[in-house]
């Protein structure tokens, strides 16, 4: 929408009616982008996105890597070796697919079920695991829990746990590519739970008025928690807040990856060439737990659950890659079994290395430690020397 | 007489509250059938229904708004924030609306019959985002009262007194002790008062003063210190706003030397006020400067947990240093 046609005078053009009725926002069609089916065939007349046989094999191979360390990560959390886990079952063709979309250069602004646009992005398996192991190798300094990543060189930013506080962020962030002229937008992934927050409408109100090239991308997976989606809202779903924010809008089925691709691709495009926002819901399921610490049972059905299971983004994907013959059964066992084995080494490498050191603790708190927090840390060594044994990650290095 | 843990007796209040008054209304992100991510709100639905217990979209500033609607129309609403750390998002609502309806308007309208409950506090290895203690943002504002519960016993009393008290209360609820904390409960309706600490063990060298999982932490190095020949009289704030200055001073008066502990970082916390009150009430009577034991002035961290918390250790070490003055 061009600003000057958005002036109040322009709303007086529609049709006149003299009974009154209201716009019912349901009535409103919203259109499903959908390209590939259940079976692994396409629609006809399917527009497919840009991808040949190595990028759609690096998405698999990043589906399979997600698939595996969710299943080992939920296993080492039910041990006791971790504290925290959250999976993305169902829908890693959202991210993994959202990821493989873009170019390197975009911002990633995400939540936290978003592993699979760090894993497409190449993100280290060691990367993961000292995160997760909170260890002195880990980017983050072991300062937050599992799976709260970060990486500047993959341009994704550090996960916040408060809800929605990277969708205004993505707008400001995306402005200024904008004002600094690079090619490159931002790219906000959020649930629909998240999308009630203030900060979602302070956001995407901000991206439109402001016209940053940022793509608002949310997952709309059914849930936030135990909450569904009939109480979370009322509206035709989150895209059409899009619309009213004058925002352009675009339904996808979110379990399909080639149709997640497609429209990245042209929400890319879009956002490139016009510098504007675009706003993208993908409708998938949360088929896992909200964490290791939530037990869906006592608020969805199995039958439910199952349902969505025959949905399952990579299985669908699989039998595409099938069809296409770039993928056979043979191969996709030996690529579980390695990565099995690839990551249950890497768990027991990273649960070995230290924790951070106690210097860790008052760093970065500022650009430069001021006065009283090397006062405060010089106190706690000393405290700490006087107790060894009751500070047994610190004690003894220093 | 019935053994409860911390939720348990903090659900038995919600059931009485919302047994008594058909006003009553508990809501909050996931408080409807599942009963709250702690299951502080089990049942409550299926026994009062959907329209007085029920999940909220997720907004902290749409349900606190919410609340201040509802208790200005006369109703009785106790809002869950579902962690204190997710707060912030509602610090308006809070701060300017709460907390300030019946003064702006001259008593014309007033929101007193709101309660916001909250888990608040670290030891759980939940790093940045979930182990704040920040009594300290509200007690800054005039027109709110807070307070802290350590026990399922106190938790309960003082709920229910929180829940019919006239002003807008928050309820910090330490999360730590949620399943941690078990005992002895009353089964029937009681309250404990709002604004008057609980002196839980006589003393001559030195009072210890807190509040929440906290006070676990100083009978920790209480009974340190009586290893050690000292004798700490032992104090639990449990209302940090309006606080109990003269039981505090009482204490002092009688010891000579006050030490306080909280969770949340030293640098503007609430043990600062103390500090600075009971430094003038009781000036002539203190044999040492009062101490301080708090958290390190950092974001709550995860792996250096231990080391950034102000333990039984820490606490301690500086009853010694207080008394060897
Ligand atoms: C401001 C804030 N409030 C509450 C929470 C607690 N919380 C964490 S995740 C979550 C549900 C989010 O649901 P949704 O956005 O739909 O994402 P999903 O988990 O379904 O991927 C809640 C309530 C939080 N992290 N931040």
């Amino acid at each position: 929408m061009n600003a000057r046609t958005n002036k109040p005078e322009a709303y007086t053009n529609g049709a006149e009616v003299h009974t009154p009725s209201f716009i019912d926002g349901h009535s409103v069609d919203i259109p499903i982008l959908k390209l590939l089916k259940e079976d692994g065939s396409l629609y006809p007349n399917a527009e497919l996105p840009e991808l040949d046989q190595a990028k759609a094999e690096k998405v698999y191979r990043a589906f399979v890597f997600h698939r595996v360390l969710d299943e080992r990560m939920t296993a080492a959390q039910r041990q006791g070796r971790i504290s925290f886990y959250m999976t993305a079952l169902g829908e890693e063709a959202t991210t993994v697919g959202g990821a493989a979309a873009l170019a390197p250069q975009d911002m990633i602004m995400a939540q936290y079920r978003e592993q699979g646009c760090l894993i497409y992005r190449g993100f280290a398996l060691t990367d993961f695991m000292n995160q997760m192991f909170s260890n002195e190798k880990d980017l983050g300094k072991g300062r937050q829990m599992p799976i709260h990543y970060g990486s500047n060189k993959l341009n994704y930013m550090t996960i916040s746990s408060p809800l929605g506080t990277q969708i205004p962020q993505a707008a400001g962030y995306a402005y200024g590519q904008k004002l600094q002229g690079k090619d490159a937008v931002t790219m906000c992934m959020f649930g629909e739970g998240a999308a009630s927050e203030g900060d979602f409408h302070a956001g995407l109100n901000m991206a439109a008025v402001h016209r940053a090239p940022v793509i608002f991308f949310c997952r709309n997976n059914g849930y936030a928690i135990s909450t569904p989606s009939d109480e979370q809202y009322l509206g035709n779903g989150i895209a059409s807040r899009g619309v009213g924010y004058g925002i352009k809008t675009i339904r996808i089925d979110g379990n399909d990856v080639l149709a997640v691709m497609k429209a990245v691709q042209f929400a890319r495009n879009y956002a490139l060439e016009q510098q504007a926002p675009v706003l993208i819901e993908a409708m998938s399921y949360r088929l896992g737990a909200h964490s290791t610490s939530d037990d869906p049972s006592g608020y969805r059905s199995k039958e439910e659950e199952a349902k969505w299971q025959a949905h399952d983004p990579i299985a669908r994907f699989k039998a595409w890659l099938i069809h296409q013959k770039w993928w056979d059964e043979a191969q996709d066992k030996a690529l579980f079994e390695s990565l099995r084995e690839e990551i249950l080494a890497a768990v027991k490498v990273a649960e070995k290395v230290a924790k951070p050191p106690v210097e860790d603790l008052v760093t970065d708190v500022y650009d430069q430690v001021p006065k009283h927090l090397e006062k405060q840390l010089s106190e706690l060594k000393e405290h700490i020397n006087k107790y060894p044994e009751a500070y047994p990650f610190t004690a003894g290095r220093f | 007489m019935a053994q409860m843990n911390l939720l348990q007796a903090i659900n038995n209040a919600l059931d009485i509250a919302m047994a008594e008054d058909d006003s009553t209304l508990c809501f909050g992100e996931d408080v409807g059938h599942f009963g709250g991510v702690f299951r502080a709100t089990s049942g409550l639905q299926e026994k009062y229904g959907k329209e007085r217990c029920f999940n909220t979209p997720l907004v902290e500033q749409g349900i606190v708004g919410f609340a201040n609607g509802l208790a200005a129309q006369g109703s009785r609403p106790i809002a869950e924030i579902q962690f204190a750390d997710y707060i912030f998002p509602a610090f308006d609502q809070i701060v300017n609306e709460s907390a300030k309806f019946r003064y702006r308007s001259g008593n014309e309208f007033n929101v007193g019959r709101m309660t916001i409950r909250t888990p608040y506090g670290g030891g759980i290895a939940g790093g940045l985002y979930h182990s704040q203690s920040p009594e300290a943002y509200f007690a800054h504002t005039p027109g709110l009262k807070i307070v802290v519960p350590r026990n399922p016993y106190q938790a309960k009393g003082l709920l229910l007194a929180s829940i019919r008290d006239n002003n807008p209360v928050i309820f910090f609820e330490p999360k730590r002790l949620y399943r941690a904390s078990v005992g002895e409960v009353p089964e029937d309706d009681y309250q404990l008062p709002i604004g008057k600490a609980e002196v839980i063990n006589q003393g001559n060298d030195i009072s210890l003063l807190g509040w929440g999982a906290q006070m676990e932490v100083i009978e920790k190095a209480a009974e340190l210190a009586a290893n050690a020949g000292l004798s700490c009289e032992v104090i639990d704030l449990r209302s940090i706003l309006p606080w109990d200055v003269e039981t505090v001073a009482q204490s002092v008066m009688k010891t000579g030397r006050l030490l306080i502990s909280h969770e949340a970082p030293i640098t503007g916390g609430f043990a600062g006020e103390i500090a600075a009150t009971i430094q003038h009430e009781c000036f002539l009577h203190l044999e040492s400067p009062i101490a301080r034991v708090c958290g390190v002035d950092t974001p709550y961290p995860l792996s250096l947990e231990k080391e950034h918390m102000a333990d039984h250790l820490k606490i301690f070490e500086a009853i010694k240093r207080s008394v060897h003055y």
